[in-house]
């Protein structure tokens, strides 16, 4: 063997042990990323829930409502419920708020009397209407579709809604 | 000869354990490296620690988003011993972060980090960044409803990255919102993926502490030269060098072994952080709070201006770790003694006194509203000025005293009011409340003229 075709030979082989390394690396690799970036690859179908009757809550009035997240799995247990602040503000019209303050997401309680939320994290606050009142949220109380059915009060689940930078 | 000799040395002639360990033993370390050059040796005591407590907790921990709380009560309540086991996971949590701090700063004020140990430095960064990621995910693994929202809140700093934040977001909580495939996501991350990536990092650390030798200690004056360091350090620790086993290893072995005691007696003193309320998203009274070395960052985002916050969370780590990655190749050679590098110490002494500060008003909270102010007790009205008793009740109703308060009762957020009425006027106080302040809810709207004049007539008598 000369010593060109011995460079070749050796140049051959490397190439070959490497590409027989990454081969099936990149094979396995591919489901265990699937497992990993699955919430970004499923999406979850929204659900209505019925969440109350029209006669429980009194115009004016907001209370807080629980309920059962989009798609709950078989162990998720208590993580599965959601809540809602839910507010009548006529005979035919509710609003319903997300329980996440805009500011980082920790949940805002309604102080009845005062007619405001208050958020414990950081001091936000917010008027009944969803307005921030106070404190540092960058942007209102997030809203989540509500709808009347008959005689019930239906809302649709929704995901926690996250702060952007523009926001 | 005796058959205990005998089969330690078959041992050692088929296994070559003394081949392996001997150079490990026997590298020479520069004369006086003393007591400031153990911190790093008790981080690695702290992290086997960590690794040992987390089997045993492994052992009876359910890593599923239903049955994860039900687990922790059953390991503080039930299982023997299983409190202390928790308590020293915790505390040696709180050991290693201590660790991994002071070590950074020696390195920092000695410039050990200059030629040839940069590369110590940089590991040494993604170190601190995986050992913070364990803190992290490690306090939302006790699933009580601080764990859950704690992933909420750190869903939300994610969601402020640029494009792709709102991704991050859902990846962190393994959906849209927080559910059965939250848990099992930390718990992979804290037991499998970041220990094993600690791993990797730790034996490149100490590999390079076995390539490069530790640093000797700074003299004032003895310059760093790339040029003719190498060689400069071989030859000081011909003539000088001391043998690593046993002349330095004594003072890691004891100061770790201090360590190790102080966190099980702290465990045992004080036990592991008390569980709160189930992991219940829909549950809204409660009041989220990180653990103590994440709390510096959570007051950071209470005090600073809104405006500016959402570019701070996303920068201000960028710029951070850019920062400390940097470091090595900004000033890799001269003088590394700390008295002739003051600023090195000014700024050292900022961040801890910055990170110390914000830990205690972090600790204290006063911009959270107080939710446990009840009723005023401590206030005296003159029982004959009904106005003004319905006002000091209409005052705990509205909300105002969880941010106000009165003789020291109520919250901290707002101005104290026990003595409002020297500064304000009546009218100057119906104007406040009725249209707010900055921080202040304007309560013009919610308010009826009857209330505000009773509000008023009893902020009036707070002189
Ligand atoms: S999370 Fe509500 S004010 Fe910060």
């Amino acid at each position: 063997m000369n010593e060109q075709t011995n460079l070749d030979r050796r140049k051959f082989l490397v190439r070959l042990t490497l590409l027989a390394g990454a081969v099936p690396a990149v094979l396995v690799s591919v489901p265990i990323f699937s497992a990993l970036l699955g919430p970004l690859l499923q999406r979850q179908k929204q659900a209505w829930r019925r969440v109350a009757s029209l006669s429980d809550i009194a115009v004016g009035e907001t209370k807080l409502i629980q309920y059962v997240n989009a798609d709950p799995l078989p162990w998720a247990g208590v993580t599965a419920k959601a809540a809602a602040w839910l507010r009548r503000e006529t005979e035919d019209r509710f609003v319903a708020f997300s329980t996440h303050c805009s500011h980082l997401g920790c949940p805002v309680r309604w102080e009845d009397k005062a007619q405001l939320f208050l958020c414990p994290c950081h001091g936000g606050v917010y008027y009944k209407d969803g307005s921030v009142a106070a404190g540092p949220p960058p942007k209102p109380l997030t809203k989540i579709d509500v709808r009347i059915n008959k005689n019930d009060v239906e809302i649709r689940t929704a995901p926690v809604p996250i702060t952007t930078i523009t926001q | 000869m005796n058959p205990l000799k005998k089969a330690a040395r078959w041992l050692n002639d088929r296994s070559g354990f003394t081949e392996m360990l001997k150079p490990l033993l026997d590298h020479p370390v520069p004369p006086g490296s003393k007591w400031a050059y153990v911190f790093g040796s008790a981080t690695l005591f702290c992290f086997v620690l960590q690794v040992a407590t987390g089997v045993g907790l492994a052992l009876l921990y359910q890593p599923s988003s239903q049955e994860a709380f039900q687990s922790l009560q059953y390991i503080t309540y039930k299982a023997s011993l299983g409190k202390t086991l928790r308590g020293i996971h915790y505390f040696g949590a709180s050991g290693m972060i201590v660790m991994v701090g002071l070590h950074m700063l020696r390195t920092y004020i000695t410039a050990a980090y200059k030629y040839p140990r940069e590369m110590s430095w940089i590991s040494g960064v993604v170190l601190l960044l995986l050992t913070v990621g364990m803190g992290f995910t490690g306090q939302l693994l006790r699933w009580d409803d601080n764990g859950v929202w704690s992933a909420v809140v750190a869903a939300e700093q994610m969601g402020r990255i640029p494009l792709i934040g709102k991704s991050l977001a859902r990846l962190l909580l393994g959906g849209d919102t927080l559910g059965g495939q939250s848990l099992s996501r930390f718990f992979s991350y804290h037991v499998f993926l970041i220990p094993a990536l600690l791993f990797v990092f730790t034996g490149f650390h100490l590999w390079l502490v076995m390539r490069n030798g530790i640093s000797e200690p700074p003299k004032a004056g003895q310059l760093v030269d790339p040029r003719t360091y190498r060689q400069w350090y071989k030859n000081m620790l011909r003539n000088s060098g001391v043998p690593f086993w046993p002349y330095a290893a004594w003072r890691d072995a004891l100061f770790g072994s201090l360590i190790i005691m102080a966190i099980v007696v702290l465990a045992v003193v004080f036990g592991p952080p008390a569980l709160t309320k189930p992991p219940d998203p829909s549950n809204v009274i409660t009041t989220p709070q990180p653990d103590w070395y994440l709390l510096w960052i959570y007051a950071l985002f209470a005090l600073m201006p809104a405006k500016i916050e959402s570019y701070v969370m996303f920068f201000g780590p960028l710029l951070l770790f850019f920062l400390l990655f940097a470091l090595p190749f900004v000033s890799n050679k001269g003088e590394r003694s700390p008295i002739k590098r003051p600023w090195a110490i000014v700024g050292s002494c900022f961040v801890v006194i910055v990170v110390v500060s914000l830990l205690f008003v972090g600790k204290n909270a006063n911009w959270s509203p107080n939710f446990n102010a009840k009723a005023l007790t401590k206030v005296s009205i003159p029982a004959t000025d009904s106005l003004a008793l319905s006002g000091s009740v209409l005052f705990q109703q509205k909300a105002c005293l969880y941010c106000h308060s009165i003789n020291n009762e109520g919250g901290k957020v707002g101005p104290d009011l026990t003595h409002v009425a020297n500064r304000l006027s009546e009218e100057q106080i119906t104007i406040r409340i009725a249209n707010g302040a900055k921080n202040m809810p304007a309560y013009g709207s919610s308010l009826s003229n009857d209330e505000l004049k009773k509000l008023v007539a009893f902020l009036k008598t707070r002189n």
